[in-house]
């Protein structure tokens, strides 16, 4: 196992590497707003008695739940431009796969929570008098928010790492970085070692910042 | 208005049933390993000796912090090198997708042990069990029972991160997509079945889990008291 | 095995942490002997038994079983377990717990038999042949292939006691066996109880039936702070108590009756 480490290769692209981090902080902020934000309308439709909200939501969270994120991203890569009369640069492309992904999944986890709250809680909001977006607002989406951070959090840490997808389509971010400079340098090993350890260094801590938070939530259940 | 040809997408049928083939031969082997280096992960990091405890939770952290594709890359490129082996794209995914499912697998047992109540192990230690034997006979079969709907979970997750490995030329159903959609001009066609053959697989085997659930919910969790 | 020494505990403690449950406890306990222990909750009785099987380790005092006492002691004053010394006494004191802990996997002769195979490595037949004879014993021979969640509560701690009885134990603990059943369903596991009294088995019982204690025990312990404070006969503690802890907690049991 004779291989001699050299980093200072990599060092003397740190400028690169931080390019690529600036690309993926944000595509994430792109894609945390809009699959977390998305989510909510997409979950409140979920949990709707309307067919017509129902089951377009329904049909949405099924499809971009059940196909991998990478096949929709080259879909809105290679696919939408001929719909269009536009080509989706590969941000657009990227994030729109992972938003919409995002969103599904997140959609889920604020129908879980909303539906986690005993309907007792529906009963004393509507005795009241509260209409039903105001039972929504003021009572239930409060206590259930608490709930769904944990399963919010992980989403987000999910969307980090998805981050990494848009390098298929040559969206310039921490991977495509590494890539870069794998070929430039021959230095794989330590090229992708690097990159890897710097989403290591990112996400651990909000990682565990996750597990203190599931954490508290069981302790106050 | 677009004129839709799906000749070249039926005319590369065959292709594309292969790339299905690889893809679930792929999912295959990582469920298998992942299960089982899964389960050795668990019991390590559930060890009372912290010299096998520490170093299963670190190998678990890395591989659910860092993003699949990376894993994959350096699995595929940087490995070689530092081993002076051979990695074919299948190897190259197989290793990555083991260990990456396994890491995730091990939360699942681990969840699954800790969460049968402390007086399963008080009845099983009463009549004279050592922990290894309470743990085979008494805990570990009512922890699997719980933990197979998260087992079909990451399963089914694991099919869809399997198509990263198309970015490493593994002929699998997505490679095959990129290839057919190259020489046809056509990838909204192409594209579009491959992402409706892609729904029909994964949904098909996410029914059968929730009925499987379904069913292992009626059967009961059944308790002591 | 009348009246001779089964188990002798000197200088009993049991610390959690910060927090001194059990304090210098001497017990002795003679072949034969039914032992009832009282207290309120948080004196330490349900630790104290499970001190004697080592459930929990004791962090002070040594136990004797038949004479040997068990343990090694490290240093002055800490003593060291090993996990196969363990498995052997919890062999020889059975126990039966306040929530039965059945197996909820296993049918009730699956239960009985358990600890047999696995422990005492019997083959299934002679196996199942002693089990059968303790779930009948216990008078629930027609339940044998039932699971635990289609027997009711009374049946349940039954077939534990059944469990306990399987493996011949020398010693058995009961920690407030009744106190999680139905009112309606204790009699059926104190007459069990009963029975295994007048086949002359040695018990210790922690229990909140004093009047179970008193008609079936030949000796009674007061606990309280992790302290013996009172034994002697059920007549000498429960009608003519010495200490006026002791008095307030029989006491405050006999409150509703009528």
């Amino acid at each position: 196992m004779g291989h001699h480490w050299d980093f200072a290769s990599v060092l003397a692209n740190s400028d690169a590497l931080l390019v690529g981090a600036a690309g993926t902080l944000r595509i994430f902020a792109i894609c945390l707003v809009l699959g977390l934000g998305l989510g909510l309308p997409v979950g409140l439709a979920r949990y709707a008695r309307a067919k017509w909200a129902y089951l377009p939501a329904t049909a949405f969270v099924e499809f971009f739940r059940n196909t991998p994120v990478l096949v929709q991203i080259l879909w809105f890569y290679f696919a939408l431009p001929i719909l269009l009369p536009f080509e989706t640069s590969p941000l657009a492309a990227a994030s729109l796969g992972i938003s919409l992904n995002s969103a599904a999944f997140s959609a889920e986890i604020y129908r879980g929570g909303i539906q986690s709250i005993e309907p007792g809680q529906w009963d004393g909001a509507r005795a009241l008098g509260m209409s039903f977006s105001q039972a929504m607002r003021r009572i239930i989406l409060p206590q259930a928010i608490k709930r769904m951070l944990p399963a919010l959090t992980n989403r987000a840490i999910e969307i980090f790492k998805m981050s990494t997808l848009a390098s298929t389509v040559a969206y310039v971010e921490l991977l495509q970085q590494g890539k870069l400079i794998a070929s430039l340098n021959f230095n794989p090993i330590e090229a992708y070692t690097t990159v890897a350890a710097i989403f290591f260094a990112f996400l651990w801590p909000l990682v565990q910042a996750t597990y203190l938070l599931e954490r508290r939530m069981r302790r106050d259940e | 208005m677009y004129r839709f040809d799906f000749t070249p997408v039926i005319a590369n049928a065959g292709l594309l049933a292969e790339g299905l083939l690889n893809t679930l031969k792929v999912t295959g082997t990582a469920v298998v390993c992942g299960v089982a280096l899964g389960l050795g992960l668990a019991l390590l990091r559930l060890s009372r000796r912290r010299f096998l405890a520490w170093p299963a939770g670190f190998v678990i952290e890395l591989f659910r912090t860092t993003p699949p594709l990376v894993q994959l890359f350096w699995f595929f490129f940087a490995l070689p090198l530092l081993a002076g082996i051979e990695m074919t794209p299948f190897m190259a995914a197989a290793v990555t997708f083991s260990i990456q499912s396994a890491a995730f697998f091990a939360e699942v047992f681990r969840g699954g042990i800790v969460s049968i109540e402390r007086g399963q192990w008080d009845g099983a230690l009463a009549i004279g069990m050592s922990r290894r034997q309470a743990l085979r006979r008494v805990v570990l079969p009512q922890a699997v029972k719980r933990m197979i709907p998260a087992f079909m979970e990451r399963s089914i997750e694991l099919m869809k991160t399997t198509t990263l490995v198309a970015t490493i030329s593994y002929a699998d159903l997505l490679f095959e997509a990129n290839e057919i959609s190259e020489k046809s001009f056509r990838p909204l066609e192409t594209f579009t079945v491959v992402a409706l053959i892609y729904f029909v697989v994964i949904f098909a085997f996410s029914l059968a889990a929730r009925r499987l659930e379904r069913r292992l919910a009626l059967s009961g969790e059944t308790t002591a008291h | 095995m009348n009246g001779a020494l089964l188990l002798r505990v000197r200088g009993l403690s049991k610390r959690f942490g910060a927090n001194e449950v059990l304090r210098e406890i001497d017990l002795d306990v003679r072949g034969a002997e039914r032992i009832a222990i009282l207290g309120a909750s948080g004196s330490g009785k349900s630790t104290l038994l499970r001190c004697l099987n080592f459930m929990e380790l004791p962090t002070g005092g040594v136990i004797e079983l038949d004479g040997k006492a068990l343990g090694r002691e490290r240093r002055p004053s800490e003593r060291v377990y090993r996990e196969s010394e363990l498995t052997q006494v919890r062999q020889r004191v059975g126990m039966v717990f306040q929530q039965f802990n059945l197996f909820p996997h296993m049918t009730a002769i699956g239960n009985v038999m358990e600890g047999l195979r696995t422990v005492r490595r019997m083959p299934a037949a002679e196996a199942r042949r002693r089990a059968d004879k303790e779930l009948a014993r216990v008078g629930l021979a027609d339940k044998a292939s039932q699971y635990p969640a289609h027997l009711s509560g009374g049946q349940r701690q039954r077939v534990a006691i059944a469990r306990a009885l399987a493996m011949d134990p020398e010693l058995l603990l009961f920690d407030e066996p009744t106190s999680a059943l139905d009112p309606e369903l204790v009699g059926e596991v104190l007459t069990v109880i009963r029975a295994l009294a007048e086949e002359g088995r040695t018990m210790l019982l922690v229990t909140h039936e004093l009047g179970f204690a008193y008609h079936f025990a030949t000796r009674v312990i007061f606990l309280a702070e992790g302290r013996i404070l009172e034994a002697g006969t059920p007549d000498a503690i429960l009608k003519h108590p010495s200490e006026e802890r002791t008095r307030a907690f029989i006491a405050s049991h006999r409150q509703f009756t009528f």
